[in-house]
């Protein structure tokens, strides 16, 4: 087990280090100039020269690589090149943001997801599962964004319950207006819901054909036992690493959603960085974020390997 | 020589034998998933998107570009079928012009993405050992990083084009497509059809195209299928940032998001669009459950 946690953990460090060079290289050194790309259309020789030296791009690519990881590994992302502070400090607040949006999002869709595709699992091929195997194959094709409007359309221009954007006073969280939450929460709901739903109807599907479950029908325990002591246990151990690959798979979704709401998550400070060419902000989120997915990977990996005792860690 | 020679000819005249029967596999295939539900919903929708993509211009009632500065935001009426935005330009025109782009870019991009996965997971599970290894290492490498991000990355630092999306998506696709087909060429490799060829003494090339490739075009026309629907997510999410085609050509993510500031006033401007992205996507999903049905293969589960 310490074995394999070692590997594992190895191993991430290893690729976010590919990754941090990928970052450090698509953004850096492609397209002929750092400068260029802050500046855009105002580039002067006079202003490159004074970005170039703002930004410590005088010094030879791999220098400031090397610079730019080591500090990292300690915790010190640099300075935001349009807000001139650090990024660590800007970066704080959103993650926290982000999380809230997340944890909120997750605790609605897993338990009703499980719940949903263990009835349709157990009563496959009935009207019911079909109704549920259809709403959850529209919701899992309609994007977050397209889902958002919707919400919004009928939330709040038609309903006028809820507010349309989820904008918030500096300095405040999420907590203190929990109503912005709910639209962007049930957007990204949806696609989780309809992913770990069909998921679990699958597992379930998979289990009730074995022939264990066959002879515990054939030997005349009532089906609810059947159920509960012989499909959902099995049925469970597949569904939770699932459950645990969509926390890294919710950032793809992250990032569209609060884009829709303006909720001022990472996703949202990730576009706005790229829109104002803000490169060192940039690095810092995407290696952030990469981080984030690789160890939601591995909380995949890990759950998966302790819950199923048919498969020895290490 | 002479041997070389032949040998090469004869490679193309099975490739081709090939591709014919993997084609007659897959009209029938389309036509058993004619017969489900889902395709019998799915393969309209898909059609009638590929009517967009070829005369939406065409039939399209004004120009996509075409300002009427006295209509602005206009409510749905008998002129504009489906309303303006806000630069009193016709929805229903824009939302016909812009399919055109982003199904050519979600097509070429998938078809990229499969075709590199292909090529690289066949090769290198039929070629095994340590080249396999690193080969999937770095692919895992490459998935360790979410498929939205990397495009963002790579199209904020080269530019938004649409030779650079197609790109993007076939790169993200790739490992994916590779894992794939990398897993059914191990479980085919060793089977006795295949090892009867390598006794005979064939070149590799023949090996994988003419014996391995026919037998895994059921998986691959399913693959392409999720990933074509993947992909139209992937290229509207990108036009919805804004890092997808560039104003003023329509493009469906883009007016969502750019409608997003009228939504209480004018919910038709980005309600359009919105019908019309997840019409294609349901279509396409559906479509491939179709399929799935058709070849016995379960539900749409293994996404």
């Amino acid at each position: 087990m310490i074995r394999f946690l070692a590997v594992r953990v190895s191993l991430i460090a290893i690729t976010l280090l590919v990754v941090s060079a990928a970052i450090f290289a698509v953004t850096e050194v492609l397209p002929g100039d750092i400068a260029w790309q802050v500046l855009g259309q105002g580039a002067t020789p006079e202003n490159l020269a004074v970005v170039r030296e703002r930004l410590d791009l005088n010094r030879p690519a791999y220098v400031r690589y090397f610079d730019w990881v080591i500090h990292a590994v300690q915790g010190d992302l640099g300075d935001s090149y349009i807000q001139t502070r650090p990024i660590y400090e800007i970066v704080k607040p959103r993650i926290y943001n982000s999380a809230i949006l997340a944890v909120f999002a997750f605790m609605v869709s897993v338990p009703t997801a499980v719940i949903t595709g263990v009835w349709a699992g157990i009563r496959r091929d009935s009207w019911g599962d079909h109704a549920v195997s259809v709403s959850s194959l529209v919701a899992i094709s309609v994007p977050e964004f397209v889902t958002g409007i919707f919400l919004i359309v009928i939330f709040s221009s038609t309903l006028g319950l809820l507010p349309s954007s989820s904008l918030l006073l500096p300095g405040t969280g999420p907590l203190s207006r929990p109503e912005i939450l709910v639209l962007p929460a049930l957007t990204l709901t949806g696609v989780l819901f309809a992913y770990i739903m069909r998921m679990t109807r699958a597992n379930v599907i998979e289990v009730m054909d074995t022939h264990y479950v066959r002879t515990a029908i054939l030997k005349g325990i009532t089906m609810r036992r059947v159920i509960f002591r012989h499909v959902i246990p099995n049925a469970m151990i597949p569904t939770i690493s699932i459950i645990a690959v969509s926390i890294g798979w919710m950032i793809g979704g992250l990032i569209i959603v609060e884009n829709v709401f303006a909720y001022p998550g990472l996703g949202r400070l990730l576009l706005v960085a790229i829109q104002s060419r803000d490169v060192p902000l940039i690095q810092a989120l995407a290696l952030l974020i990469a981080a984030i997915y690789a160890v939601s990977n591995l909380i995949a990996d890990l759950s998966y390997g302790l819950l199923n005792p048919r498969i020895r860690l290490g | 020589m002479a041997s070389v020679f032949t040998s090469n000819n004869s490679l193309l005249g099975v490739a081709s034998l090939a591709v014919v029967s993997g084609f007659q596999k897959t009209i029938r295939n389309l036509k058993l998933a004619l017969r489900t539900t889902a395709g019998r919903i799915g393969l309209p929708l898909v059609l009638l998107h590929i009517t967009l993509t070829l005369f939406g211009p065409a039939f399209a009632p004004f120009e996509a570009t075409e300002l009427h500065l006295d209509n602005q935001l206009e409510a749905p009426s008998a002129r504009f079928l489906l309303g303006t935005d806000e630069f009193g330009r016709d929805i229903l025109s824009r939302v016909m012009t812009g399919a055109r782009s982003i199904i050519l870019v979600s097509v070429a991009g998938a078809a990229l993405g499969i075709s590199l996965g292909t090529i690289v997971g066949m090769s290198s599970g039929f070629r095994g050992g340590r080249v396999d290894e690193i080969v999937m290492r770095v692919m895992d490498g490459l998935m360790s990083f979410p498929s939205l991000l990397i495009a963002l990355l790579v199209l904020t630092s080269l530019g938004s084009s649409q030779i650079n999306i197609v790109g993007t998506i076939g790169i993200v696709f790739t490992p994916t497509v590779s894992r794939v087909m990398r897993s059914i060429t191990l479980s085919l490799k060793t089977q006795e059809f295949v090892l009867s060829a390598r006794l005979r003494g064939e070149p590799t090339a023949y090996i994988i195209f003419r014996e391995i490739l026919p037998n895994t075009i059921p998986v691959l026309a399913v693959e392409a299928s999720v990933r074509l629907s993947y992909a139209i997510l992937l290229a509207s999410s990108l036009g919805f940032l804004g890092l997808g085609v560039q104003p003023p050509s329509p493009d469906w993510g883009l007016m969502i998001s750019e409608s997003r500031r009228f939504i209480t006033v004018a919910p038709w401007v980005a309600l359009t669009p919105a019908v019309a992205v997840a019409s294609l996507v349901v279509g396409v999903n559906l479509f491939t459950d179709g399929l799935r049905q058709a070849q016995g293969l379960p539900k749409g589960d293994t996404l």
